[in-house]
């Protein structure tokens, strides 16, 4: 498509939909293991670092007398994940609680991508990208890392990991695969087969919903984002124009003063179903 | 929606930011709640050991006192005894002197009557004889007399 027309809805939404991958343009494939989403890496190592350093930079001047206002914020957090850690995994904590930490602040960073205006990371994009020469149409930029299905299930997978190291940390190997045959049915040979196939259905079903519930309510929430800003870009003289720049306005600040609160609860809900999921490699059946 | 190996590497800097956040966030944060903890808790300690000293020092700050007030009335009872026991004794004492006094003055009016009334007998019959003798003008054996003025004098 030329620059010089506007796009039309459809256009306008499948461009905000399209990542910047490796390719540079649209991966065809379903599923191609030699594609890199650019974006996705970009604002997500961006955005943990960031949220990591802010974390880093408070316990670098944490003292234990009265607490600074930072100190004190990053307290209630800190104490917010210690207590439901402690309450869901029984064990050894040193590493599962700061997990819990990072996931959260983490996906609250990602997901907070969200709030800034749809086109103005994206806009700036295409301006660089037609500075650099290029044709500024086929700038894509998705800035929302959770919006990404990589993204969230690379989290979940990572979870998964540690829920199978935490099981066999805890119960052995032979334990863990002992468990795997056994439960939940019992220890009969023939139902062997059954449980083994319950466990791996439990393990994917986990892994998947985990990342997928992430991924399903940030991408809703941007796309409905996106519908917003389409009535808003319906401002073009008319009557009927204007009245719906006016609903844009309105839906536009009732979404993103609700999306303050999906952001963080789908944050908060990933932590815990990580810690909850943790926590079930600690417990035998 | 495109899977690709953005997934794997979101995998790893997962990982690699969860263990930052134990090595570098974790620990030192713990440790600053845990050491406001033990110093709140340390000072809670403080406030209720000084309560109690406190209680313990008025306490005994009110038995002193008790005692004291105990101690001085017992001295005040004392005083009084000892001053009433003194006055007694100076009163017995003195109605003691009093008695001797009256009795050496009374035995020696006594003597001194005796011997005003032995005098006085002296006189009397010296003067009995001298006026006998005048009114008789004429001698008098006062040898064969002598009986009945003795005898007289007794009578006096």
């Amino acid at each position: 498509m030329a620059a010089e027309h506007a796009p039309n809805a459809s256009e306008y939404i499948v461009h905000h939909l399209t990542h910047l991958n490796s390719l540079g343009h649209k991966q065809a494939a379903l599923v191609d293991w030699s594609v890199f989403h650019l974006d996705t890496l970009f604002w997500s190592v961006s955005l943990g670092l960031l949220a990591v350093l802010i974390l880093a930079r408070a316990a670098a001047k944490a003292t234990s007398g009265v607490p600074g206002r930072f100190q004190a914020a990053v307290e209630i957090l800190v104490e917010m994940v210690e207590s439901q850690s402690k309450s869901i995994v029984h064990g050894d904590r040193t590493f599962i609680a700061p997990v819990a930490l990072t996931v959260f602040v983490w996906i609250f960073f990602m997901n907070a991508m969200d709030l800034l205006p749809l086109d103005l990371l994206p806009k700036l994009w295409g301006g660089v990208y037609a500075a650099a020469g290029h044709d500024a149409s086929h700038a894509y930029l998705r800035i929302v890392p959770t919006a990404d299905l990589n993204a969230t299930l690379g989290m979940s997978l990572g979870v998964l990991l540690l829920c199978i190291y935490y099981s066999i940390k805890i119960k052995g190997i032979g334990g863990w695969v002992h468990e795997l045959f056994t439960a939940p049915f019992g220890a009969h040979p023939i139902l062997w087969p059954i449980n083994f196939a319950m466990q791996m259905i439990e393990f994917v079903a986990k892994t998947v919903s985990h990342g997928m519930r992430l991924f399903g309510n940030m991408y809703a929430g941007e796309l409905i984002f996106m519908l917003i800003a389409l009535m808003g870009a319906a401002w073009a003289g008319t009557a009927s124009g204007a009245l719906l720049w006016v609903g844009g306005v309105v839906a536009g600040t009732i979404w993103a003063i609700f999306h303050i609160l999906i952001i963080t609860l789908q944050a908060f809900i990933f932590m815990m179903l990580t810690l909850v999921y943790i926590g079930q490699a600690h417990e035998t059946h | 929606m495109n899977l690709n190996a953005t997934l794997f590497a979101q995998l790893v800097v997962f990982l690699i930011l969860a263990w930052f956040t134990m090595k570098f966030v974790w620990p030192p944060i713990m440790k600053a709640l845990d050491e406001r903890a033990g110093k709140i808790a340390d000072g809670l300690a403080a406030a209720d050991k000084a309560k109690a000293d406190l209680a313990h020092a008025e306490k005994k700050a009110s038995d002193e006192l008790r005692k004291a007030r105990e101690s001085a009335a017992e001295f005040r009872s004392g005083a009084e005894r000892q001053v009433a026991q003194l006055i007694e004794d100076a009163r017995t004492e003195g109605a003691r002197i009093v008695n001797a006094a009256r009795e050496a003055a009374e035995a020696e009016a006594g003597v001194a009557s005796q011997r005003a009334k032995e005098a006085l007998r002296e006189h009397v019959a010296i003067l009995a004889v001298a006026g006998a003798e005048r009114i008789l003008r004429k001698e008098i054996n006062a040898q064969a007399h002598a009986e009945l003025l003795t005898q007289l004098k007794s009578e006096l």
